[in-house]
């Protein structure tokens, strides 16, 4: 295969066009013209995966989703729950990061109630839908058990969350379905999601269940005739097998 | 104030797989070419490192490489009496955004369509009558053989890993015996099958049928491509599907032809800058070129000879739509073409869970599974059984991943405890057998412009109106069971069957094979654009992709729309620049 040379480009040039002349103020990158596959350092972008200092919920909403979270995935002898797991951490990250804001999220309204299969339809993009939720919720609760969330037992927990799963316990004007909906979503995220975001501590979530992780090269496993493989998992910062120093 | 650019050959709106296709043909015929991608530059050292690239939550779950639903989505209803409501966020589909564009975080199950896919109208007709009232299928006006040659350079570009089939009407053990007649096998060998997709070869076996493996743009070895690009064996990692490739494996634009054409100088490519209609001269017959705006807000205008769409389906209807070329379709009366024949996927399935069996899930490839074909398309007579059509139905592994698969048997609930505790015991030990069954044309779904909603530019969203039709459902409850009897032969504990019930709903990830709205045919009135791609009315505007499709077919489409490229490619190096004007008279 052998590139055309310029000369030969513009001899053959069935429309007599003129070569690109490189436009000054175009905002866009350019590329190609013969230069080759551009490279610079460094940049690839880092995931966006929250700090410490990001945080959403006031502390009473915090006790009260870590709470919620905990019925969702419980802790219940049987390996960790959302609370070792510490998926209340990933949750404030990402309530207070871009997700939370709905900023990759179509947000113009106007906003109309939808059909099933319409989708999310709330005019709150994720994080001001758990606040609007969550004082829903509190009110709710305090009338019927005089108590927040956090402070009712496990049982009364779990009906709470079935009512709203079931459609049995409205909020007005959010959506409790929607909130229920996105905070299982949201839960399930955290647990499973790689520690890098906060929950998932120490891949205890894929312990569990017997996920490795973020490896990349299967092939010695593939012919593996339904044997059990057993890995220990390994995150985007690696295991502490490898970089402990112990 | 919209700045003025110099002229050039071809333009190109969109560089994904299409994009790629034409700019590279077109560049090695010595022309011109301009590719305008809306999004930024993306490369495998360092977009998709092996250090980062397997984060489920950042590229699946944050759409890390999809268009962004607040730049631009479409909206969606069911039916005409519904108010299509935008999706606010991506679910059912996952449109890319850019180099690469969906390119990048497809499978690459890259399958060929069958012969009579080519021409379901005419084809269905004479062995079954007319079609049923309301259905609006039709044929492409192109054949299989005429494609052939196209079909089998792609897959050499990609350097598909699969068994013939049927190689110059040779029927070959092994492959798919429903195959077109093939001019050559494909350049790799199949990729290595694991546990299920030998759970599932045996029972099909035992059924009669004749399971293959499916062609996949997954390396099965190391490869180098007839423009001289090489990748790397696949290291079966499981994350495949909706993220990039860190090991130069899957085959991809950027892995197969970008790189060539970085280096010719008659090419040029300009990322993040969004095309926003595209210009006709004043006497309607011709394109001028487009309009295009970069991240600063500055508007352009970018004059050329010739202009290909390669936006994807959706994007590529929308543009039609807004810059006022061809009929748009009214569903009333039936009249009119740009947006007609929206057309889907209509899929369903069987999870088989083991007990002393493990099926390691996350040991999986984009496109490592094997299928049968004994119910595709019309390789089976449908006489009596009240719809065309059909699907294959498949044994993949291709991503495990814990955030988005975690199948728990029928009546476990879906939180807490019970759920918690079944999906540890289930989670490596299950696997699927899924019906991947075609959508075909009816006369209600259809894309227009939104009346209401409208992108950041303040431009009308693109309106999907779309549910399946009786004929997805009788297809899917004829093929369910087969999938079904195919699960509960490979020896598994229990089989759970998932129907396709219910209306189409936009929210949890299907496929991102949306069809149709910019149709190819044989009759102005009826479709797009001709047989080679040309938009009926300006002669120098040329579409790509599956918005050609007049119906979708039993497979996924990118194997059809990237022959569907070379073809329309050549006939513009071929026929069109020797003299310019419309390539088949109407
Ligand atoms: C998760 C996933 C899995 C898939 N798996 C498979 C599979 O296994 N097998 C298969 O056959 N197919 C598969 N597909 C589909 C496959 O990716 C597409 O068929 C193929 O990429 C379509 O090529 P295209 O060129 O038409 O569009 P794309 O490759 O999507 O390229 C379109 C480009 O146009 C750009 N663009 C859009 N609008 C504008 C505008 N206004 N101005 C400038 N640029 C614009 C976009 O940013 C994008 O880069 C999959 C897709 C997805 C998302
Ligand atoms: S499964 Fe194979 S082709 Fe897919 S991303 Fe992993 S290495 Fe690449």
């Amino acid at each position: 295969m052998s590139f055309p040379t310029r000369r030969k480009i513009l001899k053959s040039l069935l429309f007599g066009g003129t070569a690109i002349a490189a436009p000054s103020a175009v905002f866009g990158a350019i590329y190609g013209r013969g230069e080759g596959m551009p490279w610079e350092p460094l940049k690839g972008q880092p995931p966006y995966y929250g700090t410490q200092e990001d945080r959403f919920f006031t502390p009473d909403e915090r006790e009260a989703v870590a709470a919620i979270c905990a019925r969702l995935i419980p802790s219940d002898g049987d390996g960790p729950g959302a609370v070792e797991a510490d998926v209340i951490t990933f949750l404030d990250r990402q309530m207070a990061g871009f997700y939370g804001r709905g900023q990759h999220w179509y947000m113009k309204g106007p906003f109309l109630e939808g059909t099933a299969t319409q989708g999310y339809q709330s005019e709150h993009p994720p994080a001001e839908l758990y606040r609007h939720a969550l004082a829903e919720l509190d009110a709710y609760c305090r009338a019927q058990q005089e108590a927040g969330f956090a402070a009712l037992s496990a049982a009364q927990q779990d009906e709470i969350l079935k009512g709203m799963d079931d459609e049995e316990i409205t909020f007005d004007p959010v959506s409790a379905k929607a909130f229920f909906d996105l905070i299982l979503k949201n839960t399930i995220e955290g647990y499973f999601a790689d520690p890098i975001y906060g929950g998932n501590r120490d891949m205890v979530a894929w312990h569990y269940v017997g996920f490795p992780g973020t490896r990349y090269d299967y092939r010695d496993f593939v012919g593996h005739n339904g044997a059990r493989i057993d890995l220990p998992p390994v995150s985007l910062m690696g295991r502490p097998g490898w970089n402990s120093s112990e | 104030m919209t700045k003025q650019l110099p002229k050039v050959d071809v333009v190109l709106v969109g560089f994904g797989w299409t994009g790629a296709i034409y700019a590279e043909k077109l560049t090695a015929a010595g022309m011109e070419v301009l590719a305008l991608e809306r999004g930024p530059w993306r490369d495998t050292p360092t977009d998709f490192a092996t250090t980062f690239a397997q984060d489920e939550l950042r590229y699946y779950w944050r759409h890390g490489m999809f268009q962004e639903a607040s730049q631009s989505t479409v909206t969606f209803r069911n039916n005409g009496a519904q108010t299509a409501l935008p999706m606010r966020h991506w679910g059912s589909f996952l449109p890319g955004n850019g180099v690469g564009g969906s390119g990048v975080h497809w499978n690459g199950q890259t399958y060929r369509f069958l012969p009579s896919d080519f021409v379901a109208k005419s084809h269905n007709e004479e062995r079954y009558g007319p079609l049923p009232e309301g259905m609006t299928v039709q044929d492409y006006g192109v054949t299989y053989d005429e494609l052939e040659p196209h079909f089998d350079y792609f897959e050499k570009i990609c350097g598909i890993s699969g068994t013939a089939g049927n190689l110059r009407g040779d029927i070959r053990e092994g492959g798919n015996p429903f195959e077109g007649p093939r001019s050559d096998d494909y350049p790799n060998p199949p990729m290595q099958m694991t546990f299920s997709q030998d759970r599932f070869e045996a029972s099909a076996r035992d059924m009669g049928l004749n399971p293959f493996p499916v062609p996949s743009a997954n390396m099965s070895r190391a490869y180098v491509n007839p423009l001289g690009m090489q990748l790397a064996p696949c290291t079966y990692c499981g994350f495949c599907e909706k993220h990039g490739c860190g090991n130069y494996s899957k085959s991809s634009p950027q892995t197969t032809i970008i790189p060539v054409l970085m280096k010719r100088e008659n090419f040029t490519l300009r990322t993040d800058s969004e095309v926003l209609s595209v210009e006709k001269s004043p006497d309607d017959t011709r394109t001028t070129g487009v309009t295009y705006v970069d991240t600063s807000g500055e508007e352009f205008f970018q004059p050329a000879e010739v202009v290909v769409l390669c936006a994807y389906p959706l994007e590529n209807a929308r543009l039609m739509l807004l810059s006022d070329i061809g009929t748009p379709y009214d569903p009333q009366t039936g009249e009119g073409v740009v947006g007609k024949n929206y057309c889907y996927q209509v899929m369903s399935g069987a999870t088989v869970f083991y007990d002393e069996e493990y099926t390691n899930g996350f040991v999986g490839a984009g496109a490592l599974g094997m299928a049968v074909d004994e119910y595709n398309g019309d390789n089976f007579d449908h006489s009596g059984l009240g719809f065309i059509g059909g699907g294959y139905i498949a044994c993949y592994t291709t991503n495990a991943r814990p955030i988005e698969s975690h199948p728990v048997p029928e009546g476990v609930p879906g939180w807490g405890s019970e759920w918690k505790q079944s999906v540890r015991a289930n989670f490596l030990k299950t696997t699927n057998v899924g019906v991947h069954g075609a959508s075909m044309a009816h006369r209600s779904n259809y894309l227009d412009l939104d009346p209401t909603y409208t992108d950041r530019h303040g431009r009308p969203l693109l309106r999907m109106t779309y549910d399946f039709t009786l004929n997805d459902r009788r297809l899917t409850a004829h093929l369910t069971p087969v999938a079904e009897e195919i699960a509960r032969g490979m020896g598994g504990r229990e089989v759970n069957v998932a129907e396709r019930k219910g209306s189409y709903d936009s929210m949890p990830y299907q496929t991102t094979h949306n069809t149709g709205g910019t149709i190819m045919g044989t009759d102005p009135q009826m479709s797009v654009c001709n047989r080679y791609c040309q938009s009926w009315d300006l002669h120098n505007l040329f579409v790509a992709g599956a918005g050609l499709f007049p119906q979708n077919a039993g497979y996924n489409p990118t194997g059809t729309v990237a022959a569907l490229a070379y073809w329309s490619v050549a006939a513009i190096i071929d026929q069109y620049m020797a003299d310019p004007g419309p390539l088949v008279q109407a």
